[in-house]
């Protein structure tokens, strides 16, 4: 039986994790998730192959365990949540984690966010390139602004920083 | 009777209470941002709640895919926070309140007909301590009880909008009917616009953020109509974390007058936003006060 159309299925470089890929990513998620205790993490860091036997991955699943290739865990079944928790092991960020995502450098995905952040019709599976704050981007520097006082709701809609 | 006194919508960024914990409040790139939280310390403070009941998503730590709890009400005397992989976070262990949690349930359960998840051991992670270390600082110990209220948004499908807005409602008549005199303060956390993953990750739309704020304050039933595909298009995929706030924003009745936001670009990969509503005073209320 084919999978119904979902709505959120033409979101761009997005993995819902719906029930297929839940389904799809059981084991690998709860392998990941087990590094959440210090004797796991522990005993994945000494001898790799030997923990990872404990799990039931598909042999793909396993190679890009190995290979870190954040992306690929996505498309095997991965959640975020569960996937980073691998990359704190190695002493990755978030951002690091991104980048690789994105296909660009922690660098450079850096500057994105600090330039304010992908803008939501960023299509390109590339990430967009750094320094590049059209459409929605906010100037590199600007971090003005500071909550706004109550009852402040200026016309002109929302201002970017939030700033009065 | 107990009442609910004030809501907090924040977001709950790891980095957040990593930079806390780690003294880096005063470097370049954290300063700004915490200099904005300044006024929502300030309020806590003088708001001086009993209890917060703190909604949050666990990001598989309290929880794993073997059983997902679209809510869960934590009714523990405890809370310790949880080892997410660098080991627990160096801040208090949070002291429950489990007679208004299980009066909690009981109303919400049999009067309100919430089938909730009832908890007894629950370790919070940074969604809930997040939060309580943005508006508390580092105390020895948490200055009110907590009650955390975890809900599902990181398995599809989370509960809808309308659902948190009108489980929200519930908790407000549910709060209404404790017998104690506690001061109640009703977090929702997680957002803004956000994505981890994917190639789309560091997505940020901050004109949705604020749009978002507009309407949780002036218009909650209309927000809670959105869907959850627009949250995941608009806000990203982590962005469907906002519907929490519309749990908040039930909690505090139809009318709230708001003290204070924030928006800030960028926590590490996300969007960060925090505002402060009050319940509007009752005309009565108001009157009395002048």
């Amino acid at each position: 039986m084919t999978r119904a159309p979902r709505d959120y299925d033409d979101i761009p470089g997005t993995y819902v994790f719906d029930g297929e890929h839940s389904r799809k990513g059981y084991a690998l998620n709860m392998f990941c998730m087990s590094l959440n205790q210090a004797a796991n993490r522990e005993a994945f860091t000494v001898d790799p192959e030997a923990y990872l036997d404990r799990w039931d991955l598909t042999p793909e699943q396993r190679r890009v365990v190995v290979a870190r290739n954040w992306l690929e865990l996505l498309r095997l079944g991965g959640n975020i949540y569960y996937t980073f928790k691998l990359a704190i092991v190695d002493g990755l960020t978030m951002q690091d984690v991104g980048a690789a995502m994105s296909g660009i450098t922690t660098e450079e995905f850096s500057a994105m966010m600090a330039a304010g952040g992908r803008p939501p019709g960023d299509t390109a599976a590339g990430g967009r390139p750094p320094g590049d704050t059209a459409a929605g981007g906010r100037p590199p520097g600007d971090t003005a602004a500071g909550g706004r006082p109550p009852g402040d709701t200026a016309a002109g809609g929302p201002v970017i920083g939030g700033q009065a | 009777m107990a009442r609910i006194v004030g809501g907090v919508g924040t977001s709950h960024v790891p980095a957040v209470g990593a930079a806390i914990d780690n003294g880096r409040q005063g470097e370049a790139y954290w300063a700004p941002y915490f200099a904005k939280t300044e006024p929502a310390r300030a309020w806590m403070a003088e708001t001086k709640p009993d209890v917060c009941l703190v909604v949050y998503n666990d990001h598989a730590d309290a929880f794993s895919l073997e059983i997902i709890p679209t809510f869960a009400l934590g009714v523990a005397p405890l809370f310790p926070p949880a080892d997410e992989g660098y080991g627990p976070r160096r801040v208090p262990t949070a002291e429950g309140h489990p007679e208004l949690a299980w009066h909690l349930a009981e109303r919400l359960i049999i009067e309100e007909e919430f089938d909730l998840t009832i908890v007894n051991e629950m370790p919070i992670d940074h969604g809930c301590t997040v939060p309580l270390s943005v508006t508390c600082g580092q105390p020895d110990a948490w200055p009110f009880k907590v009650v955390p209220l975890c809900v599902n948004v990181i398995q599809y499908p989370p509960p809808t909008g309308r659902r948190c807005l009108a489980l929200g409602r519930a908790i407000r008549r549910a709060v209404d009917s404790w017998p104690g005199d506690e001061r109640v303060v009703v977090f929702g956390t997680g957002g803004m616009s956000h994505q981890l993953q994917g190639e789309r990750a560091g997505l940020v739309n901050l004109p949705f953020d604020t749009a978002f704020m507009d309407a949780l304050v002036a218009d909650p039933d209309g927000q809670a109509q959105v869907p959850h595909a627009t949250y995941l298009r608009e806000a990203g995929s982590e962005g469907i974390e906002l519907v929490m706030w519309l749990i908040m924003r039930g909690a505090l009745g139809d009318a709230v007058t708001e003290r204070y936001r924030l928006n800030h670009v960028p926590t590490s990969n996300t969007s960060n936003g925090l505002i402060i509503l009050e319940p509007a005073a009752a005309p009565a209320e108001a009157a009395d006060a002048s």
